[in-house]
């Protein structure tokens, strides 16, 4: 039997994150405490892949992606590059389907603390950098961790919208949620049972882990006399 | 000196204000919701008036069609009303922030009285301590100008009556101009040379 599957799993969960860690971040600082016309529709459209079925999820990613899709299309004919069917295809799915998680827990982390501490800081004379750094991301760093483990969980267990796009090829797309379905499909059943508990103990862990390091960590310069 | 003249729409009222202050304490003092923040905010440049001038030491800070001086380069302390200390940082570190000069941080936390508190967390100290490392913060980055809005409304009586002195104290040492929003006529009266009033944006009595 392969490992690839875990590998594979491991790689385009961790990958997903960092993209969706990044943006989400941004994203979140750029507009969840600013007041623009439209802001809800444009938070209801972020958060709707959360709420629609993967499979339509994958529908769209293959609608927008596809050979013939509006970006599929350029990618192939400038770059000669198929994102369909390939393992960054897995890639876009884990990111679109985990990008709302990052997002909603970064929001809720930047309107967590007294805004006027970074007030505070740009009258001490802080560039605007600074205080993102220095104030504003060690504030929400604990809403943002919990956003970066439930992303990376959610990137790991991925079903749907990733075998609507990226297919189940061996060895390039075969990711842990997806051997499970093929396993039990071929009746091979004990294959099944070693990549559940595989990809149980790794969301069990993730969570322990959060809690324990939440509680370790937050509570230090939160106590109170 | 700072010389103050400006217009700002808010909700309900427009904020038109015109005063300059000297090297003293002056107190701006009005009911809750009477522009007094909004005018520090303007003087500090975390916000904007929407037209008039604001000069501090010569310098024109804002003034109407020019690209006004942003908030790090003005050079004003400000102490919250919550104080808006750090509390993921040490009462060293809060200091140090935007300290000009770090090797005065030390004395001017004893000066202060929280010498013995600089490795503790803000959430491990008092009101009235916390009140002091936020002047100390607000002291540490050499201000031409200190803002303080309503620092003394959540302390009781005893600790407000010490932090009054202190003020005062450090007022006389350092004689930089100082604004102090307050809804309290007593402490305005106690701390203030000047006091100006202000209700619903209008300025009413100076005395």
């Amino acid at each position: 039997m392969s490992y690839s599957p875990l590998i594979l799993s491991l790689q385009i969960a961790t990958i997903a994150t960092v993209i969706v860690f990044f943006f989400g971040v941004l994203l979140a600082r750029l507009i969840s405490r600013k007041i623009f016309p439209g802001k809800s529709i444009v938070e209801a459209l972020i958060l709707l892949p959360l709420v629609l079925p993967p499979t339509v999820v994958g529908f769209g990613l293959l609608f927008l992606f596809g050979r013939n899709g509006p970006i599929g299309r350029v990618l192939w004919e400038w770059f000669e590059f198929q994102i369909v069917f390939s393992w960054v295809g897995a890639v876009v799915a884990a990111v679109v389907v985990s990008f709302p998680l990052m997002y909603q827990s970064a929001s809720a982390a930047f309107q967590n603390y007294d805004h006027n501490v970074e007030n505070a800081a740009l009258t001490m004379g802080a560039s605007k950098l600074k205080v993102f750094f220095t104030v504003s991301f060690p504030l929400a760093w604990p809403g943002l961790l919990a956003g970066l483990v439930l992303s990376f969980a959610r990137a790991l267990g991925e079903f749907g919208a990733t075998l609507m796009i990226a297919g189940y090829i061996p060895g390039e797309t075969d990711t842990i949620p997806l051997a499970i379905y093929f396993a039990v499909e071929a009746g091979k059943m004990e294959q099944a049972y070693m990549w559940v508990l595989i990809i149980v103990a790794l969301g069990f862990s993730s969570i322990l882990w959060l809690n324990w390091w939440t509680k370790r960590n937050v509570m230090a310069f939160r106590q109170t006399k | 000196m700072l010389s103050v003249s400006i217009k700002k729409k808010l909700k309900t009222f427009t904020l038109n204000l015109e005063f300059d202050v000297d090297h003293e304490v002056t107190a701006l003092l009005g009911p809750s919701g009477s522009g007094k923040t909004t005018t520090l905010h303007c003087i500090s440049g975390l916000e904007h008036p929407d037209e008039g001038e604001i000069a501090l030491n010569g310098c024109v800070l804002y003034k109407n069609g020019e690209k006004p001086v942003p908030v790090q380069r003005r050079n004003i302390g400000y102490v919250f009303q919550d104080y808006a200390l750090f509390p993921h940082m040490t009462v060293r570190k809060n200091i140090l922030y935007g300290a000009k000069n770090p090797d005065q941080v030390v004395p001017l936390a004893e000066t202060i009285g929280i010498g013995h508190l600089l490795e503790e967390y803000p959430g491990q100290i008092s009101g009235g301590e916390k009140q002091r490392v936020a002047l100390a913060r607000a002291f540490a980055t050499e201000p031409e100008l200190l803002l303080l809005d309503e620092p003394f409304s959540s302390l009781d009586v005893k600790v407000k009556k010490e932090c009054y002195e202190e003020l005062l104290r450090l007022h006389k040492k350092w004689s930089m101009p100082i604004i102090l929003v307050t809804h309290d006529r007593e402490e305005a009266e106690t701390l203030a040379d000047r006091m100006i009033h202000i209700d619903h944006g209008k300025q009413r009595v100076e005395s």
